[in-house]
């Protein structure tokens, strides 16, 4: 495949042009390096996030994605021995900066896990949990937080007449469900997903990303995944990951029909990974 | 034929030791009797005390009104009129257990929520078996750490203190539960799966808001069992009440002052001369019963209150 300059250049004015339509940016990440103990896990990371748009992240396993993940709600620094350097501007605020604090951060920046994890307690408790930490305590507030969070994601119907039983008699995807309304409930500006859906069924992972496609509207997603064919069907950016750097990121299609790396291409197409 | 070729065939080794008989085979089936007969041991040998418990209470109330045993508050057994109300060995007892666990209870858990939550890896890693080995310490030693050191410490703060109370022995009991309920506590919060601290701190809850609100929650049930072992460890603890507390049999509410517990009293009266066939050996076992049944109610109550607020995950 051989490219003219001129054609080159025509790709990259248009790569400029459609970077100026990107969404106003929520996450503004440049330089940013991690070690876990000696092992360098992320390399001079720069990676914008675009406001209500879905980002995925992809890449083998232990290229970093989960890991810059978890840094951009700081939950990465619950594993010990961590050493970060660089910026993660967040709102305009670096969210590495001691000074941050990481209960507000994450108030703001929600998060679904590999596995579901509710808490043992009423479908009601987990959902209202994230409010009431954070100080509210009205009953009719409260149960109207409930009905909003559980009808945005997609559960509202399911449960309606179970609300005060163990959200542990739920099935797994509804369990996932049930912790997306859990973020919901804080009124986020951006969920960060860990690989949502490898632990359910086909049926389950459908209708998680029928949801995620819904909540974009309101918030910012990222969304790390093992499978291609999900971030192709639900995100509009990818960034592809390896070895802990950013091999390419650009807008879904571009990433999936014409990516720039041949090591993007390898992996797209299954040579790797 | 065989693949590995070679003679005889594994096959037919395997078929030629499976289709005889040996003795291994009858062991095998024997085991599951042997096993029962073993396990009836132990239930069989409660029922006995139970049933000896029973039938020489039942004997005591004969000549002691069971009214009087249960109401009155003089307990003086070898008087030439003796009189045996219980009330004060229940004071006794009630005391020392609930100063214990005043002691025992906020330690032993704040104990297992820094090991749990806060320490790091190699600090718990130390701290665990230390406290294992505080547990292994004779109670005999502990009796004489409350009378020689505690007491007299205590009456610096306490002027009125008598030189055998309750308020002493109460303590050293419950710094003897601190390591059993901090380390049973510890055992049933670190059985939280990590996912669930991490939904909580993922919503921006603090590391205090997820120890209380998801960690204690979900533990609560051997966090409880932990509470209950330690409190019928500290009604059933006889020597230390029985060397600091002295043998005063005395209805009171002044912790300051000598009392004596079911169990000490039971010392007192087996070590002295109680004739077996009199009033006062079958009070042993009026007194035996109380105390079983103390600890049996409490059983049976603890079980209900983490059945009631066990979170199954």
């Amino acid at each position: 495949m051989s490219t003219t300059t001129v054609e080159r250049a025509e790709a990259v004015q248009l790569r400029v042009m459609e970077n100026a339509q990107w969404n106003k940016p929520v996450y503004e990440t440049s330089g940013l390096n991690l070690w876990y103990g000696t092992s360098h896990a992320l390399k001079n990371i720069d990676l914008t996030i675009h406001e209500k748009e879905v980002t995925a992240i992809i890449g083998p396993s232990g290229c970093g994605k989960s890991t810059y993940l978890k840094t951009l709600n700081r939950m990465v620094e619950l594993a010990g021995n961590v050493t970060i350097s660089g910026n993660v501007t967040f709102q305009g605020g670096n969210i590495l900066d001691t000074s941050m604090p990481v209960e507000l951060l994450r108030s703001k920046v929600g998060m679904v896990f590999q596995k579901p994890n509710p808490f043992p307690k009423s479908i009601y408790e987990n959902v209202v949990f994230g409010p009431k930490i954070h100080g509210i305590k009205n009953r009719t507030i409260l149960d109207q937080i409930v009905e909003d969070s559980l009808k945005k994601a997609a559960l509202w119907d399911e449960v309606k007449d179970r609300l005060h039983e163990n959200a542990y008699g739920l099935s797994g995807g509804q369990q996932q469900r049930l912790c997306i309304a859990r973020c919901l409930a804080v009124d986020p500006e951006v969920i960060l997903m860990d690989e949502p859906t490898s632990a359910l069924d086909p049926v389950s992972t459908n209708k998680v990303e029928e949801l995620i496609q819904e909540i974009k509207e309101d918030v910012t997603i990222v969304i790390v995944t093992h499978n291609m064919q999900q971030a192709a069907r639900i995100s509009d950016r990818t960034a592809f990951f390896l070895n802990g750097e950013v091999i390419e990121y650009d807008r879904t299609n571009t990433i999936f029909n014409d990516p720039e790396d041949p090591l993007t291409y390898d992996y797209i197409n299954g040579r790797f990974g | 034929m065989s693949p590995l070729n070679q003679e005889p065939s594994t096959r037919e080794l395997i078929e030629a030791r499976r289709k005889k008989k040996t003795v291994g085979d009858r062991v095998e089936r024997m085991i599951p009797s042997i096993l029962f007969v073993i396990t009836s041991l132990s239930v069989l040998t409660t029922i006995g005390i139970v049933i000896t418990l029973f039938s020489e209470t039942f004997e005591f109330f004969k000549r002691v009104p069971i009214l009087e045993f249960l109401t009155t508050t003089t307990l003086k057994p070898l008087s030439e009129n003796p009189q045996f109300g219980v009330l004060p060995l229940i004071a006794g007892t009630f005391w020392s257990s609930l100063i214990a666990m005043l002691v025992a209870i906020p330690i032993g858990l704040m104990t297992a929520i820094y090991l749990s939550e806060y320490a790091s890896q190699r600090v718990r890693k130390r701290f665990k078996p230390m406290l294992e080995i505080l547990a292994g310490v004779p109670t005999i030693v502990y009796g004489f750490f409350a009378f020689t050191f505690v007491t007299p410490l205590l009456k610096q703060l306490i002027p009125g203190l008598e030189s055998t109370n309750i308020l002493s022995p109460g303590i050293v009991m419950g710094v003897m539960i601190i390591p059993m309920v901090a380390s049973l506590s510890e055992d049933a919060m670190s059985s939280v799966p990590q996912a669930m601290r991490e939904g909580a701190l993922g919503l921006g809850a603090t590391k205090l808001e997820v120890t209380r609100k998801v960690v204690i929650p979900a533990a609560l049930s051997g966090i409880i069992a932990s509470f209950v072992l330690g409190l019928s460890r500290a009604i059933g603890e006889t020597m230390i009440v029985t060397i600091a507390s002295g043998s005063t049999k005395n209805f009171t509410f002044d912790v300051t002052q000598s009392m004596q517990t079911m169990t000490a009293y039971i010392v007192e009266v087996t070590g002295g001369d109680a004739p077996a066939g009199s009033t006062v050996y079958y009070s042993l076992y009026a007194v035996a019963m109380t105390l079983f049944l103390f600890t049996l109610l409490m059983n049976v109550f603890a079980r209900y209150v983490s059945r009631k607020f066990r979170e199954v995950y």
